[in-house]
């Protein structure tokens, strides 16, 4: 993530550095200006796709991501793709590695991929049916904290304390008031499934890597991706990286790895930061500094992180609520 | 495949969606002016050779330094490197030792013979050089390489002025400056030592298109020190020249030396009356410590070596051995500096005066054209000339800093303005490019590398004090240059860009598509040396 010197253009060794990526999620989409989720699925399938020298079908679950990619008749993926439901995204994918399997086709990899929404709500159905059958698909969650798609609604991923259309604050009450989230990344754990890694934008090499190693596995495999969205989050479009450095930073974006229900390693935080200065960075925690904010709101995800830093062994350190 | 409706519309890719109008602000590539480059006296492209440096290219870097500086060895010791001031890593964990990379680079080409990349055609036009310091011979080397042809008189023995004759060989051998001065006249410049040119009036200068004068400030300046029975009193520029001219016979200053002035040369006078036997040395100045003219590191290798720096003072009078010394009370508030009434009385063996040196304004006393500013410097416009056409001058006799790498700087801007004169073209308005700022980095993506000086142990001789890197070092420190305001190849942008609007062409450079850039501004805030500037989109 960092160099200490120049680098030199053959040192390259990330795919989305070389000048011949894949691009599966090709220009022309409508994503907004700076959209995090627009980097992360071409990063990731990206990977994917030169790893199994593209060979991979994609079945996507309704939501931004499927949304500004397939304005019909326009689509910007380079790969095969198909779209049904909002919820039903791994039962899709399911079916396609089935009639895969059935053909005798063990070479084709097949992804199944969708928003926050979709992978913590509408569709924990059909997605731990996925994992407790064992499938053979690799899931992926854009994790940007809300139903983006529609107008920024409260997900089960969306922070404590986090405005959105429906936690609007006011004097009484502070935004979203789930205490701690949704947490799939645990529960897709307690499935037992051979992999699951957590990614961010801010880390491409990772982010590829993790991808890289998920889709040579067999079975079923869930990769989280942190994925900031300037609209919903309210920060200026330029800031999409930066947003998504400092939560891993500060702790509240753990990067780790688990294989068979357990923790196998973890990204050490270089330079710990208290939350405070990943939540100002964001409107939808502008309230939490406001003249009517409790003591103690900041605290709530300062602990949240501290407790992400403790259980992923982030850092030798932890910053105090 | 049979059509099972009346319309098909076949899916299309989104290629055809041009998301570029959304965009109000575009991003651009920029190639900004780094900070080190700007101060350089000599505007030497000191981020290009550290690029090469760093690849392990030294030949090719080398080649970059001496378009700007044909000394880069000599620079490499003894210039006050202004460069490592403004370096943006200075903010960041030390600058990059920009100055003994020179050096170490500059001692390779000696080692290694390298010459001079060939001169331009020969242009017909003859110029002649008054003086040969490091003004004289930078311009002839520069004038040379437009392809002139080229003499420079020099009214002492040998070549390189204060370099040789004031700058003392602790800090730059003999073999070094020669090397150096050698290859300029292997180059095909014509150095005649030993020939004073009397003004501009002279005979010789008839023959040539052009005239360079660069004859440097070799006269003490005048004190009011009142000095009475027998003081012994020494100037410190005819010091140095007689430690080169005449090392076997010096004048005597015994134990106790006291130095009176603040600059580089009190300093040195200081330093060279230590190592010829002088038991003590003091130095005396009017004001504070830290307003000494004198470079910090120069001042603080001084206290090192034991000498006594006695700041706020000023020599009233010298009777004989005995120095009469004015205290100075300095009001930091108003920075009004004042006499306190205290005195001093210390007793010297010898003083040895360095309080700055006048030039000989003489030299032009038959051109009422040419003016002379109330500090005894020569005018010059911006192409170095006088007001005389065709005269030229540069060095410690124009307004300005005094040092090597001024002198040299004047060198490269004349050499571009006699060009155009003798032969009668206009010169180009050169636009310069922003200079880059730390502001504009981004250095999450640089890791902590403090920089590594070296050195030997100080054995108080006129041995050279500083050392050069090996190969290896010379690498790592080069590397730890951010390449400020230029693209060095990182593709950040291009990985980060999430409209996939940024082109990486096979040869790894870089284009912003501008059919799908929306705007947004991530590739520039993410670039880590501020190579991508956001600015208004002008669109039809
Ligand atoms: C003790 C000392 C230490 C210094 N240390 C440093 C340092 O570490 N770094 C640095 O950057 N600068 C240093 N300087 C300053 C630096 O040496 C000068 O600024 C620089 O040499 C000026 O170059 P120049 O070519 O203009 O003049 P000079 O170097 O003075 O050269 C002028 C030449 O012209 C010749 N000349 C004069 N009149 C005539 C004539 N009529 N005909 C023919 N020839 C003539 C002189 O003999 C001389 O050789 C130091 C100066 C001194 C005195
Ligand atoms: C069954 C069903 N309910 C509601 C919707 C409307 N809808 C479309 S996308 C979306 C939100 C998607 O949120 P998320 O999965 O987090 O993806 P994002 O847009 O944030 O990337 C909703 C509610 C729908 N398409 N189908
Ligand atoms: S709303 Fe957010 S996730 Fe959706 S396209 Fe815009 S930036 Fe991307
Ligand atoms: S980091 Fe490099 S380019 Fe920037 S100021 Fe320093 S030497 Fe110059
Ligand atoms: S981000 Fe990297 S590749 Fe892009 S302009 Fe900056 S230095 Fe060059
Ligand atoms: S990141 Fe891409 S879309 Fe954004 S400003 Fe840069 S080139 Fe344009
Ligand atoms: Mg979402």
């Amino acid at each position: 993530m960092s160099y200490s010197t120049l680098k030199d253009v053959e040192e390259f060794t990330t795919v989305q550095s070389s000048h011949d990526r894949p691009n599966t999620l090709t220009s022309g989409h409508r994503g907004c200006q700076g959209c995090g989720e627009a980097l992360g699925a071409r990063c990731a399938i990206d990977a994917a796709h030169r790893e199994t020298n593209g060979k991979i079908i994609v079945v996507n679950a309704t939501g931004c991501l499927e949304v500004f990619t397939c304005y019909f008749p326009e689509n910007s993926w380079n790969v095969p793709w198909l779209h049904s439901l909002f919820g039903n995204a791994p039962a899709v994918a399911t079916g396609v590695a089935a009639a895969l399997r059935r053909q005798g086709r063990d070479d084709v990899r097949v992804i199944a991929q969708g928003g926050d929404g979709s992978t913590f709500d509408i569709g924990m159905g059909c997605l731990s049916g996925m994992f407790d059958r064992n499938d053979d698909v690799l899931y992926i969650c854009y994790d940007n904290q809300a139903y983006m798609n529609t107008g920024v609604q409260r997900s089960g991923a969306t922070p404590p304390l986090a405005r959105t259309a429906t936690t609007l604050p006011n004097k009484s009450y502070m935004g979203s008031d789930s205490q701690t989230g949704k947490n799939v990344p645990k529960i897709a754990m307690a499935h037992g499934i051979p992999y699951i890694a957590t990614a961010s934008i801010a880390n491409i090499p990772d982010l590829e890597e993790k991808v890289r190693r998920a889709i040579g596995i067999h079975g079923a495999r869930y990769v989280h991706i942190h994925v900031p969205c300037p609209l919903g989050w309210g920060y200026p479009t330029s800031e999409t990286i930066k947003i998504a450095r400092l939560a891993i930073q500060c702790g509240l974006f753990p990067l780790f790895e688990a294989e068979h229900g357990k923790q196998v390693r973890s990204t050490q935080i270089e330079d710990l930061i208290p939350v405070e200065e990943y939540l100002r960075s964001q409107k939808r925690f502008a309230h939490l500094f406001g003249k009517n904010a409790p003591a103690d709101a900041i605290g709530v995800l300062q602990n949240i992180a501290n407790s992400n830093i403790e259980l992923y062994r982030l850092s030798g350190g932890i910053l105090n609520a | 495949m049979p059509k099972t409706f009346a319309t098909v519309i076949e899916a299309g890719t989104s290629l055809g969606n041009h998301t570029g109008s959304w965009r109000t602000i575009k991003p651009e590539y920029i190639a900004g002016l780094p900070p080190c480059s700007a101060t350089c006296p000599a505007g030497e492209n000191i981020q290009l050779w550290l690029s090469l440096a760093k690849a392990g290219k030294f030949r090719e870097a080398w080649e970059v330094m001496v378009r700007d500086n044909p000394f880069p060895a000599i620079m490499g010791r003894i210039c006050y490197h202004s460069c490592e001031k403004t370096c943006c890593r200075g903010q960041f964990d030390g600058s990059v030792n920009i100055n003994m990379i020179e050096r170490s680079i500059g001692d390779a080409a000696i080692t290694n013979g390298w010459k001079f990349a060939d001169s331009a055609q020969n242009s017909g036009k003859k110029i002649i050089v008054v003086g040969a310091g490091p003004g004289g011979l930078s311009a002839a080397y520069f004038l040379r390489k437009l392809g002139h042809e080229v003499t420079v008189y020099e009214s002492r023995a040998k070549p390189g002025g204060m370099m040789r004759y004031g700058v003392p060989r602790y800090r730059l051998s003999t073999e070094v400056m020669d090397a150096e001065i050698k290859r300029i006249e292997d180059y095909g410049v014509k150095i005649i030592c030993g020939n004073k040119i009397s003004g501009i009036h002279d005979d010789i200068i008839g023959e040539f298109d052009a005239l360079y004068a660069a004859i440097g400030a070799h006269r003490a300046s005048k004190t009011d020190v009142i000095m009475k029975n027998g003081a012994a009193v020494i100037d410190a520029i005819d010091l140095f020249r007689r430690l080169e001219e005449t090392p076997m016979d010096l004048p005597s200053f015994g134990q106790k030396v006291f130095v009176y002035g603040g600059g580089n040369t009190a300093v040195d006078a200081a330093r060279t009356a230590l190592r010829l036997g002088a038991e003590s040395v003091k130095i005396i100045y009017r004001r504070t410590i830290n307003d000494m003219p004198a470079h910090e590191i120069e001042i603080n290798a001084a206290l090192s070596e034991g000498i006594e720096i006695l700041c706020l003072r000023t020599i009233n009078s010298i009777d004989g051995n005995s120095i009469l010394v004015d205290k100075m009370n300095y009001d930091e508030e108003f920075e009004i500096l004042s006499k306190s009434g205290d005195t001093e009385v210390f007793q010297a063996d010898s003083v040895i005066f360095a309080i700055g040196q006048a030039m000989d304004t003489g030299f032009f006393r038959d051109f009422d054209a040419i003016r002379v500013t109330e500090k005894g410097r020569i005018e010059v416009d911006r192409n170095m000339m006088t007001q005389e056409e065709g005269i030229f001058a540069g060095g410690d006799i124009v307004p300005g800093k005094r040092s090597v790498t001024t002198a040299i700087g004047h060198a490269k801007k004349a050499a571009r303005g006699i060009d155009t004169y003798v032969r009668g073209v206009t010169m180009p308005n050169k636009t310069k490019n922003d200079v880059a700022h730390f502001k504009k980095l981004n250095t999450v993506y640089y890791r902590k590398d403090p920089r590594i000086n070296v050195s030997r142990p100080n054995d108080l001789s006129f041995h050279e004090i500083g050392v050069s890197y090996s190969d290896r070092e010379i690498v790592r420190q080069a590397s730890r240059c951010f390449s400020c305001g230029n693209c060095f190849h990182c593709y950040n942008c291009y990985e980060y860009c999430p409209d996939n609007a940024i082109i990486k062409h096979l040869d790894g450079s870089l284009e912003i598509n501008y059919n799908y850039c929306k705007g947004c501004g991530i590739c520039s805030s993410e670039c880590p040396c501020g190579a991508i500037r956001m600015v208004a989109d002008e669109k039809g």
